[in-house]
């Protein structure tokens, strides 16, 4: 009897088999087929709006050309369109804010990757700083509004009493401006800096950081002369993708920076940024406002995707110069 | 979980099933109107379940868009519609029906100062210009008598996003001083030459709230529920006026609408009108295709001309005067 169900068995084992073989061939080239048309969509997908958005602005295009960029007013009611104060509003106030959360977000990183915790605490610290990342923007901004902007509002009149003939504090703080909106930034982007940065410290080989402290190296030697300087271009490249991702912040920056179409140099006055004009404009434009707006939305695509290709390549760079240890 | 899905599938059917012959209106626009819209459709339709009526409150640009664009049955505007984008509507004309109105209020933070302050024809216009740029100006001390202005730097706050709001009182600040005509002129966003934006009535409320010596414009139904104070402005006869209810629907009286339904009151007379008052508008076919829709359109404006608008007090809107319903409701009726 057991001899005789025995190959039976196998048989129907060995044809169980092949039918899971053939299935699963049929699902790889499904799943293949899927992924190759995903990956293809979003690019796709990316050129699709790049053109969409070219395409609409080309009227604004036509009649204002490159005078747009330089151009310093935004008047609805005479069709003048300049885009200089949004432009320099973006790159300062997301410069500043990369300028507040870089020496946090590399010192968090530090913490979190060099053995400072027992595991389960730094597990708990990562969990909660990538919790800031969690928080919608609308709700910085309120944040920004009821408890950043009364405390900076009378540091920045205390400055400007004090300080007035620098430049950076030449106006008493409206309220609203570049430094409430570029602290409220900072936070936003500490995550991006802090997750990236850690990551980049995590590739200094063990190998290395164990041999200098043999060689008498405190841990502060090691951090300083072996981590850091090798994920240095890895750290770099998460602030830039972060830099990225604070130029196109809307509800927050809309919120907080005063909407004033205006080049100031002080810390405290009220700018404006490309994002917050296009959403405080959308609604209610018509005509050519729409086409300069899409022109606007086209610079702020162009700006945010060189600084995403610029960290991808340092990132690049840096996974190279790792492997090549 | 699921047996309140199940239910709510089964009430969806239900309903769908007694109402299979309801009449959906679909509309968009002015965020000024959007209070009392939602609750004009909210007790219209307890009235009348037949007839389910949708608002999006998108802002009075996108609202002609959508209604020229023929995504919407009506729209509404507070800066009603211009003869270009009326000209833009395909098949057929356009009906434009005042439908309520408003005040927009001139609200100020002065600590210390209690009494409402007043503010002559030839100084707010100034204050928004950035030129009078302290709260103690001369200008400003002579019109309040025995108010102590504190000597405080005037904080100017706008509506950064394109609003009716900004459209009305730019529009009365060029129709009172030449010089803000020619250097800012009327808008639904205008190149303020000072100050600060915040984003919607309740961003310029913050802006005024939290900055001492500050000034915004906001809507009367906003600045009243929130309570901020609110200046009494010189009116083009020469007398203070605060801006109430009364006040406003005095303002409107003065008014004869034309035939297009259309008029902007940038600044109304009369001794005791507020000066700064406006309609808003609902934007309307004057032919319909679907069946029904025409008379349910029609009726439903008429309701809101007469028994809707004992609502507006509540909400801080003005009752549109009865000889303006008279006119608005002739223009409803012409609706095919």
């Amino acid at each position: 009897m057991q001899t005789a169900t025995a190959p039976s068995s196998a048989a129907s084992t060995q044809w169980v088999g092949d039918k899971r073989a053939q299935r699963s061939k049929v699902f790889d080239a499904f799943f293949s087929w899927a992924t190759f048309v995903a990956s293809w969509g979003t690019v796709a997908l990316l050129v699709w709006i790049a053109l969409q958005v070219g395409y609409a602005a080309l009227p604004a295009v036509r009649q204002y050309g490159f005078g747009f960029i330089v151009g310093t007013d935004w008047d609805t009611n005479n069709d003048v369109y300049g885009a200089l104060p949004l432009i320099y509003g973006t790159l300062v106030s997301s410069a500043l804010a990369l300028l507040l959360a870089m020496p946090l977000g590399v010192a968090i990183a530090i913490f979190l990757t060099e053995d400072y915790l027992h595991t389960k605490i730094r597990g708990i610290f990562k969990f909660l700083v990538e919790l800031l990342a969690a928080i919608p923007s609308v709700i910085y901004g309120l944040w920004g509004i009821n408890v950043v902007i009364p405390i900076t509002t009378p540091l920045g009149n205390w400055l400007n009493a004090h300080l007035g003939w620098i430049p950076l504090f030449s106006t008493p703080s409206s309220g609203p401006g570049f430094f409430p909106a570029a602290f409220v930034l900072a936070i936003m982007i500490l995550p991006t800096i802090a997750a990236l940065a850690g990551s980049a410290l995590k590739t200094t080989p063990q190998a290395l950081k164990e041999g200098a402290a043999a060689l008498g190296a405190t841990r502060w030697d090691v951090i300083l002369q072996i981590s850091l300087p090798i994920a240095a271009s890895g750290i770099l490249g998460a602030g830039v993708l972060a830099l990225g991702r604070a130029m196109g912040e809307t509800m927050a920056l809309a919120m907080l920076i005063g909407n004033n179409n205006q080049i100031s140099a002080s810390l405290f006055a009220p700018a404006n940024t490309i994002a917050s004009l296009l959403a405080n404009h959308f609604g209610e434009a018509t005509g050519l406002e729409v086409a300069a707006l899409m022109y606007l939305s086209f610079i702020l695509m162009a700006l945010t995707l060189g600084i995403n290709a610029v960290a991808e390549l340092i990132l690049e760079r840096t996974g190279a110069a790792i492997r090549h240890l | 979980m699921k047996t309140l899905l199940t239910l709510t599938i089964a009430t969806a059917l239900a309903f769908s099933s007694v109402h299979a012959d309801t009449l959906t209106l679909n509309s968009s626009g002015s965020t000024f109107i959007a209070p009392i819209n939602g609750r004009w459709f909210a007790e219209y339709n307890k009235l009348h379940p037949d007839v389910q009526i949708n608002y999006q409150s998108v802002g009075s640009g996108q609202g002609i868009k959508s209604f020229v664009g023929g995504l919407t049955d009506f729209g509404a505007s507070d800066a009603a519609m211009s003869d270009g984008e009326i000209a833009a509507v395909k098949d057929g004309g356009v009906v434009l029906l005042p439908m309520t109105a408003g005040s927009i209020v001139l609200s100020y933070n002065l600590p210390g100062v209690t009494a409402p302050i007043q503010l002559p024809r030839d100084v707010y216009p100034a204050i928004f210009l950035g030129e009078i740029t302290k709260w103690n100006d001369p200008k400003i001390v002579a019109a309040n008598p025995g108010v102590t202005l504190p000597d405080l730097p005037i904080t100017v706050a706008y509506r950064a996003d394109g609003s009716g709001t900004t459209f009305v009182f730019s529009n009365h600040l060029a129709a009172i001083s030449p010089e803000f005509k020619t250097k800012v002129g009327g808008g639904k966003t205008v190149k303020w030459p000072v100050g600060v934006g915040g984003k919607g009535n309740e961003g310029v409320a913050a802006l005024i709230k939290q900055t001492a010596g500050t000034i915004g414009y906001v809507e009367y139904g906003y600045a009243q529920q929130i309570k901020l104070p609110m200046a009494a402005l010189q009116n083009s006869a020469g007398k203070f006026v605060a801006p109430t209810p009364d006040s406003g629907s005095t303002a409107l009286s003065q008014v004869t609408l034309p035939d297009n339904l259309r008029a902007f009151v940038t600044d109304p007379t009369g001794d005791l009108s507020y000066p700064i008052v406006t309609f808003s508008w609902w934007l309307c076919h004057t032919q319909y295709t679907k069946p029904g829709e025409a008379d349910a359109i029609k009726a439903l404006a008429n309701w809101c001309l007469t028994d809707g608008q004992k609502f507006a007090p509540d909400l801080g809107y003005l009752p549109l005067p009865a000889t303006v319903v008279t006119k608005v409701q002739a223009a409803v009726n012409t609706i095919k």
